[in-house]
């Protein structure tokens, strides 16, 4: 079964080759099922080899494909390490790729560059892919890089419009902040342990290093710096919301499936690290907790549908953070899973609201959708109810349930960490039903161009579906106790204690996580349906519109840097606008002109005056040797 | 067989070579600096004979067939080229073909 | 036959200062022949009969034949000597001449004192050792030699051929301009 492994990542690129090569002759049904198919294919091969694994459970599948290169005793190879960690990544994307791409078939049907956006699509699953099967961390920095590519390729993807290539470079640019971090980490993992491969630092690692050693501190948080630049988490979270400059099904790829889950795969991958530096795990928690915060707040004020979504990703990432930064390991893998069905459901709902209504984004614009488009309303329901983690039925709730018990009962847990979480959640569903109501609810604002066909609403079902169900493979134990999933898991990552104390009352804190879900849900009842009148006298207060400005700006995130990092480096290279050091250089190439002008005096044509040169040179030299 | 020696000869050599030498410098008409590359070639031959005949080997006069040859390739190329020259500048004054200088 | 090497290196140079101070080209051509006799004989004293008379065939006979037939087909005139003797004036000489004493001074140094004198007696080299050494060490420079006769026949047939002059229209209308 492991000879299979690399088909996995194989197909999607064979995909990209092909429809970089032969795309633009093929027709477009043709490149469709080439970009289709072989993501498709590749989830085939996934589920199989899925199937296979669950019956057998090894602890892991390896294939090393070939030898990388080998200079000076490193020598990486091209190998796939496949344990239950990478096959939950690797399923999700996989299967929530494919279906991303099967709605693109029909989302981009009247793109002109439909066979750009696929290649660009399968070189960012191929990616992906080959970034959580990589045995080594080289391989995996090659897919890291990989990835961050694509996602500039495909944000910048209608690259005619200035705005949409400015995005792409930020996000760019941004993530390199974090891949320089991670980077210099790798060299420090390579200078200590004199290899790369995954599983020999993990095992490693606690001899070199004892609990909170300064070494495993600063490698953990060079890790972190890499993790947070992909995760879109704070400090360098500000590249997301404008990453949704591209089209629609590639939001829902890098949300999704791919991107910006590599941070949280990275943290999950070296774990060992991190809880040897338990300062550095400790980071991990603050950064997702304050992160989620802000990007609730920032979610609540934004207009632009994609937008919303956006903050909710950083929002959601931050759980997983807050997860990872507790210990929680298989609950932070779990919400990634789950986020990554409902958040892919409702980017393409969003997509098929913004493909019906002409790539109208406002939803001040909206309003009135749910009975023109049924399908896509009840799917979208379903999603931002697992979004804002309604109790019981959404799968959402018992991923995000268990998160906040461990943030508050774990062994690193504490009450600040659970208040910012349940903070976040009660935002999180605020944030999500003002979407809600304000899309699908009111008075029609607009004509609907076309509804959505079957291309995209089957694509839609499957993963609504997955939203409601995906919950009930791991249900908390005083509520089912289904443990499927950390079963799963429990080889690879270490599991987590709840403090005694606060166990037998766990059902007293998921009571009060479902009210304030619920109490959210109320909130947004309140101001967008029952009463918009609130509303109004609220937005006119000077307090409410400053913080309104503030948070829609994305807490001046963007202007800070701007103020702190790009105006004092436009200012510099102002200053040096004349090059000081390539005077220099000038003044070489001058005196290579000078010298030209010179000789070139010398070339007269003339015959006799060569012949001079070598009977005079000829002297010279005979002199020298005589001499000497 | 003889008894003169080989500084004499080489002398010879020598002296050959700056007539030859002081010729291509003076001369413009390219027929005559032909000549004068040929009176070069011809003494560095000698010199050669000469070097074969004092070590008592042949590598000397094989090295003297090669520059004959040499010699022969260069005068047949050379002379096309000559005509070239007339043909094209309708003079033999070397300092005409300067078409090219820098 | 020290004395005849003497004369025929005394012949030698003497017609080859002649060779270079001539105005007619014929008449230089001429004294050529004469030069390279006396080298023949040179190397005939020295102990090479064979290149002797390779001397004789191809520097003598060939290459200097060659070059008649080409003056002969370039029309030399009473004009071209004429200016010949413009192009020779003493004061041209000056430069060269210095150059070329320094290099033949240096060379005579050289050769006055870098190697004691040895007054063996020349031995000589006869045409059959030649012979096996050219076909046996020296193998690739003959067929070297080969290839480079051969690029000089191409070459020279293809640098030689009379090509029907062809001038571009527009350059014809410039020149008629000018």
């Amino acid at each position: 079964m492991a000879d299979l492994l690399w088909l996995i990542p194989a197909l999607p690129f064979l995909g990209a080759v092909l429809l970089v090569l032969f795309g633009t002759k093929l027709p477009r049904t043709v490149a469709g099922l080439v970009g289709v198919g072989s993501v498709g294919i590749s989830a085939l091969v996934t589920i199989i080899l899925g199937m296979d694994f669950l019956a057998t459970r090894p602890a892991f599948y390896q294939q090393e494909v070939w030898q990388w290169f080998s200079v000076a005793g490193f020598s990486p190879s091209i190998g796939f390490h496949l344990d239950a960690l990478s096959l939950v990544f690797i399923f999700v994307i996989t299967f929530v790729g494919f279906l991303i791409h099967l709605y693109s078939t029909a989302y981009m049907a009247d793109e002109a560059d439909f066979s750009r956006f696929f290649a660009c699509m399968n070189l960012f699953v191929g990616s992906m892919l080959v970034l959580v099967m990589a045995d080594n961390l080289l391989l995996l920095y090659l897919g890291w890089e990989g990835v961050g590519l694509c996602s500039y390729l495909l944000i910048g993807f209608w690259y005619k419009e200035p705005a949409n290539g400015y995005a792409a470079r930020k996000a760019f640019i941004i993530t390199r902040v974090g891949d320089t971090a991670m980077a210099i980490g790798l060299f420090m993992l390579f200078q200590l342990f004199g290899t790369l491969n995954i599983q020999s630092i993990l095992s490693d690692a606690p001899q070199v290093w004892p609990v909170g050693a300064e070494g495993a501190l600063l490698v953990a948080l060079l890790l972190l710096g890499g993790a947070v630049g992909k995760s879109g988490q704070l400090p360098l979270q500000t590249w997301l919301p404008d990453a949704m400059a591209g089209p629609t099904p590639v939001s829902a790829l890098i949300h999704a499936a791919t991107m910006v889950t590599a941070g949280v795969y990275l943290i999950t991958r070296m774990f060992v690290i991190f809880e040897l530096a338990p300062v550095a795990q400790l980071t991990v928690a603050i950064i997702g907790a304050v992160t989620l915060l802000i990007a609730g707040f920032s979610a609540l004020t934004q207009y632009d549908l994609k937008r919303v979504l956006a903050y909710s990703t950083i929002s959601q990432i931050g759980y997983m953070f807050l997860a990872l930064g507790v210990g929680a390991w298989s609950a932070g893998i779990f919400h990634f899973m789950i986020h990554a069905f409902f958040k892919a459901l409702l980017f393409l709902c969003a997509g098929a609201i913004i493909l019906a209504l002409h790539h109208e984004q406002d939803m001040r614009k909206m309003g009135g959708l749910r009975h023109k488009m049924p399908v896509v309303f009840w799917t979208f329901l379903i999603g931002a109810a697992s979004l804002a983690a309604l109790p019981i039925i959404t799968a959402g709730f018992y991923s995000k349930d268990q998160i906040l018990w461990y943030a508050l009962a774990g062994e690193n847990g504490n009450i600040w960490l659970y208040a910012a979480g349940l903070a976040g959640a009660f935002l999180t569903s605020i944030y999500t039903f003002r979407m809600v109501f304000l899309t699908f609810y009111g008075e029609s604002k607009t004509h609907l161009e076309h509804p959505p066909g079957r291309r995209i609403t089957i694509p839609l079902i499957i993963l609504a579906v997955l939203s409601l169900v995906g919950g009930f493979i791991e249900l908390p134990h005083n509520f089912g106790h289904v443990v499927l999933f950390s079963d799963l898991l429990a080889p690879v990552l270490p599991g987590i204690s709840a403090s005694e104390v606060l166990a037998a009352n766990e059902w007293l804190f998921q009571l009060l996580a479902a009210v304030v879900s619920l109490g959210g849900v109320f909130v947004a009842y309140l101001f967008y349906i029952k009463s918009p009148h609130l509303l109004h006298s609220l937005e006119r207060s000077p307090a409410a519109m400053r913080l309104h400005r503030f948070w829609f700006s994305g807490w001046g995130f963007d202007a800070l840097y701007d103020n702190l990092l790009v105006r004092p480096y436009v200012f510099f290279s102002n200053l040096n606008k004349r090059d000081i050091i390539d005077s220099f250089y000038t003044g070489l190439a001058r005196m290579a002109e000078g010298f030209h002008v010179i000789f070139s005096q010398t070339q007269s044509g003339m015959l006799r005056n060569y012949v001079m040169g070598i009977v005079v040179g000829a002297i010279m030299i005979l002199t020298i040797s005589l001499l000497l | 067989m003889s008894t003169a020696s080989m500084e004499a000869a080489l002398l010879l050599a020598g002296i050959l070579f700056m007539l030859g030498l002081l010729s291509v410098l003076i001369r413009r008409n390219i027929i005559f600096m032909l000549i004068s590359v040929e009176i070069m070639l011809n003494a560095a031959g000698l010199a050669f004979i000469v070097a074969g005949t004092r070590w008592v080997q042949p590598d000397g006069q094989v090295m003297f067939i090669f520059i004959l040859t040499m010699a022969a390739a260069e005068v047949s190329v050379g002379l096309a080229l000559i005509m070239q020259i007339y043909h094209q500048l309708k003079t033999l004054d070397s300092d005409a073909a300067n078409v090219m200088k820098g | 036959m020290e004395l005849t090497f003497y004369i025929a290196a005394a012949v030698a140079i003497l017609s080859t200062i002649m060779v270079i101070t001539r105005y007619n080209m014929i008449h230089a051509l001429l004294y050529l022949v004469v030069s390279f006799m006396s080298v023949s004989v040179v190397f005939f004293t020295l102990g090479a009969p064979f290149m002797a008379a390779l001397e004789i065939i191809i520097y003598a006979g060939a290459i200097v034949v060659l070059i008649i037939f080409v003056i002969m087909m370039l029309n030399m005139t009473k004009e071209d000597i004429q200016r010949e003797k413009e192009w020779l004036k003493p004061s041209v000489w000056v430069g060269p001449a210095m150059l070329s004493a320094i290099l033949l001074a240096e060379l005579v140094h050289i050769l006055t004192t870098s190697n004691p004198a040895q007054t063996e007696a020349l031995v000589a080299v006869d045409a059959k050792l030649v012979g096996l050494a050219l076909f046996g060490p020296y193998l690739l420079g003959v067929q070297l030699c080969g290839i480079l006769l051969m690029a000089g026949i191409v070459g020279a047939y293809h640098l030689g051929r009379q090509k029907k002059k062809v001038i571009h229209r527009f350059l014809q209308e410039r020149s008629a301009a000018a």
